[in-house]
């Protein structure tokens, strides 16, 4: 975790300090949790991708750049499952998203008038999702900065696990609209960029789809899937770029 | 400014599936046909090709084939009482665009509905008494009866090569097919698809409880096939990239592999591609549609079209939508009960699953085609005696995989977290032990379900959104809790090393998760021009030359995929036409 460039000096010595308290646990929850702090400290295993390279932005800012890989980080933490989800490019994928056709709003009806519906009604602000999470970010900050005294990114694993369950639960104070929607929108476009086929920017080395065992492309079974009635297909993973 | 084109005999509005039938009908009777079609040229092997075709998020997430939301949606509502507000995003159905329609990126699943379907307002009532029906069930029977249309699902299941086996082959009732169906004149045109993993644990779960499983009729061809038209359909190569997507293989039954190939090269077709028709030119003394008015989407040019005769072949919400604008028929009003047109809109109660875990059995969810299920159909319909049960119809409940895409498809026993490190780890540990059973349930009609035009959201032409005003009611309610328990019945007899309660369509109705595109009604068919829009060959009561296709014309919606019915209406009404309007124009059933 040192190596990471991504996350700040500052940090590392905190979640230092959070290992070294687990020597000595207070109880079995803080345990636990101290724990699950520590194995962050761990450096991903063999399943690790080459040193991520970081991209040029398209839109977004650095400050809601470090917001994604942030919470992409601890959304999808590393483990020896796979390494995090920003080393897997997933805020490389959400700025991608979001610079293109998606994130300028293809395929949203956005004409008034655009008063508060039921949530049986679906998504009815003006915004297109790059307004969205523009704006959903800078809340985000300020909430953390109420609450903890600092933007998202600058906390500790623990805290931002806490600030993301807030939200989550929509007990995070958002202005315009409510935390659990952005967080809702949020862990959409991170699982997405953890999950898609690589050629998003997410979903380095096909790292999700080894974790699962989704072998991708070509996904021709004509025959295999007699074969393989019952039985692991142990075949490497795909990508579209690997046939183009 | 309008340009006035040269009259034609037939112009078919929409060329998805019912269009191109209807075009290849009436064009091999002789007939000079034009087809609009507001979407794209789209053919297999210019645009469903490897490695692109495989492409989850922009196919499956960001919605690359289907009706685009920022051009055209409708507005939805829960009842009459309150202020309807535009699908923004399209999420509980998906209407399709472009060449092929919806056909083109559907899942395959090819189904007759029951014959107590057909007559389903005079078989309930005979069954179980003339005051067993509530009042706000506004159900009716199909004026076409099973045996009536028997060879026109017939020959539709040839045209697509529906894999399947008959559980009813002219009475005689035939374990492993589906022995609930009507008698069929002859077996499916392919054997059933392989079964998957999880259709064998279901398999064997339901005989274990007394249930004869069969396999899903499937449109994803089992072998190399050609069907009557003379053209081929490839082997499915169970991909898992099958419904939201274009098939590479040419193995999934699609208007563009199936019937275009030959209309297309039919002089006396001719395919007008941007063609976004606006509205219907109704001339109500003549009782005819004189002609269509579309615009040319790459120029913004509106065009007038005369033709003898129009077949709308749009989807549900654009066929109501054109009839309303036009004021064929009188639009329905559900304080009065007066009007048919937008009375009896439908859905279906879909998206109900029960979720099974195998530490030790591997699924392989990524092998599959998008159809490929194994059934019981003990649950559904009135296939079961609903004596006290306070509801009626059922659902077919299903087991299968259609795809391991890991963007959706990655199943968490119940209570694990949806994010963190606890999540990774189940979701790595169970990705490929875990399949869901399935179920979904008819939408029988109620008087407050219904569509009209919004008054205030308009589309990109101008036009008033289609508004929608629905909900589940007391009978969808009853009907997935009585479901539901069957589904936990089979999953615990599968005795998985977890399992998670059924996941059910419970409360109101929501438009943001994905259900079914099986939107029905509000032009529907029946016997009497005061509570139908066409009769039973889908002729307008109000246009004699004007004729509905597709799912708007049922008065409500079976349990079923719709799209077997759709495509043997087709047929039915083509030939109807063919033989007797085009030698007498003029009403088929006297008005």
């Amino acid at each position: 975790m040192a190596e990471d460039p991504k996350i700040g000096r500052r940090e590392f010595l905190t979640v230092a300090g959070a290992a070294a308290a687990a020597l000595a646990p207070a109880n079995l929850a803080e345990a636990q949790q101290a724990q699950s702090v520590a194995t962050s400290a761990t450096p991903p295993a063999a399943t690790s991708a080459a040193p991520p390279v970081d991209e040029p932005l398209l839109t977004l800012t650095a400050t809601e750049h470090a917001f994604f890989v942030a919470a992409a980080d601890t959304l999808i933490p590393a483990d020896e499952l796979s390494p995090s989800g920003s080393d897997c490019g997933v805020a490389n994928f959400i700025d991608r998203q979001l610079a293109g056709a998606y994130g300028t709003g293809a395929r949203l009806y956005r004409q008034g008038p655009f008063p508060k519906g039921k949530s049986e009604q679906g998504y009815q602000l003006s915004l297109n999702p790059r307004e969205f999470f523009r704006a959903g970010v800078a809340s985000a900050n300020e909430y953390t900065r109420k609450a903890f005294g600092k933007d998202f990114d600058r906390l500790n694993e623990a805290q931002r696990i806490e600030a993301l369950k807030a939200m989550e639960q929509g007990k995070a104070e958002f202005t315009g609209f409510g935390s659990a929607m952005f967080f809702g929108a949020l862990l959409q476009i991170t699982m997405e960029g953890f999950f898609a086929d690589p050629i998003y920017g997410g979903n380095r080395d096909m790292a999700s789809w080894k974790m699962v065992g989704y072998p991708g492309l070509p996904a021709t079974y004509r025959h295999d899937i007699k074969k393989y009635l019952g039985k692991v297909y142990d075949k490497a993973p795909r990508s579209i770029a690997d046939f183009s | 400014m309008t340009t006035i084109l040269k009259e034609v005999d037939a112009v078919v509005i929409g060329v998805g599936w019912t269009g191109s039938i209807m075009a290849r009908e009436l064009t091999k009777a002789g007939l000079k046909v034009v087809g609009l079609e507001r979407g794209a040229r789209r053919m297999p092997a210019e645009d469903f090709t490897l490695p692109n075709v495989r492409d989850d998020l922009k196919y499956a997430v960001r919605q690359e084939l289907f009706q685009d939301a920022q051009e055209e949606t409708v507005t939805f509502r829960h009842s009459p009482s309150e202020t309807a507000l535009p699908v923004r995003r399209l999420g509980s159905f998906l209407p399709g665009t472009g060449l092929g329609g919806a056909g083109a990126h559907w899942n395959g699943l090819t189904w007759r509905i029951l014959p107590s379907d057909h007559k389903l307002r005079s078989h309930l009532t005979e069954r179980y008494g003339k005051s067993a029906i509530p009042t706000e069930m506004t159900i009716e029977d199909f004026p076409v009866s099973y045996d009536e249309l028997e060879p026109y699902y017939d020959h539709f299941e040839k045209i697509c090569g529906v894999s399947g086996k008959a559980g009813n082959l002219r009475g005689e009732k035939i374990a492993g097919g589906n022995m609930f169906e009507g008698p069929r004149a002859n077996e499916y045109p392919n054997k059933p698809l392989p079964q998957t993993m999880a259709g064998s644990i279901m398999e064997k779960a339901c005989k274990d409880l007394g249930y004869s499983t069969f396999s899903g009729p499937s449109a994803n061809a089992s072998e190399v096939y050609t069907n009557p038209e003379g053209l081929t359909l490839g082997a499915c190569e169970f991909c898992g990239h099958c419904e939201r997507f274009g098939c590479e293989a040419n193995a999934k039954a699609s208007p563009n592999v199936c019937i275009l190939p030959n209309l297309m090269a039919d002089p006396k077709f001719e395919l007008r591609n941007y063609a976004y028709v606006k509205e219907l030119v109704y001339d109500r003394q003549a009782r005819k549609v004189k002609a269509v008015r579309y615009v040319d989407t790459r120029s913004g040019e509106e065009y007038e079209q005369p033709a003898g005769i129009v077949v709308l072949g749009a989807y549900v919400f654009n066929n109501n939508l054109l009839m309303m604008m036009a004021g064929i028929g009188e639009q329905y009003d559900p304080a009065t009960g007066k009007g048919a047109l937008g009375r009896n809109y439908c859905y279906q109660l879909s998206g109900n699953t029960v979720t099974v875990f195998f530490e030790d059995k591997v699924i392989n969810p990524f092998m599959a085609s998008g159809a490929h299920t194994t059934n019981i159909d003990d649950f559904n319909g009135d296939n079961f005696d609903h004596g006290g049960l306070g509801f009626f119809g059922g659902a077919i409940i299903a087991a299968g995989t259609t795809n391991g895409r890991p963007i959706a498809t990655r199943h968490v026993p119940p209570g694990t977290p949806r994010w963190g490190r606890e999540w990774k780890q189940a979701t790595a540990k169970w990705y490929n032990h875990a399949f869901s059973i399935g179920a979904s349930g008819c939408s029988y009609a109620h008087r407050e379900n219904f569509l009209d035009l919004d008054p205030t959201y308009k589309d990109v032409l101008g036009r008033p959104l289609v508004r929608m005003s629905y909900n589940f009611r007391d009978n969808d309610h009853k009907l997935v809790e009585y479901i539901g328990a069957q589904m936990e019945r089979i999953g615990r007899a599968m005795n998985p090393s977890k399992m998670s309660a059924a996941a059910m369509r419970r409360g109101n109705y929501s438009v943001v998760p994905y259900q079914s595109t099986h939107n029905t009604g509000g032009t529907i068919t029946g016997s009497d021009p005061k509570t139908s829009v066409v009769n039973r060959y889908l002729q307008a009561w109000g246009a004699d030359n004007l004729f509905v296709m597709g799912a708007s014309v049922f008065p409500q919606n079976a349990s079923y995929n719709p799209t077997g019915l759709v495509g043997a209406l087709a047929y039915w009404s083509a030939e109807a036409i063919t033989k007797r309007y085009i030698k007498n124009p003029g009403p088929l059933v006297p008005v």
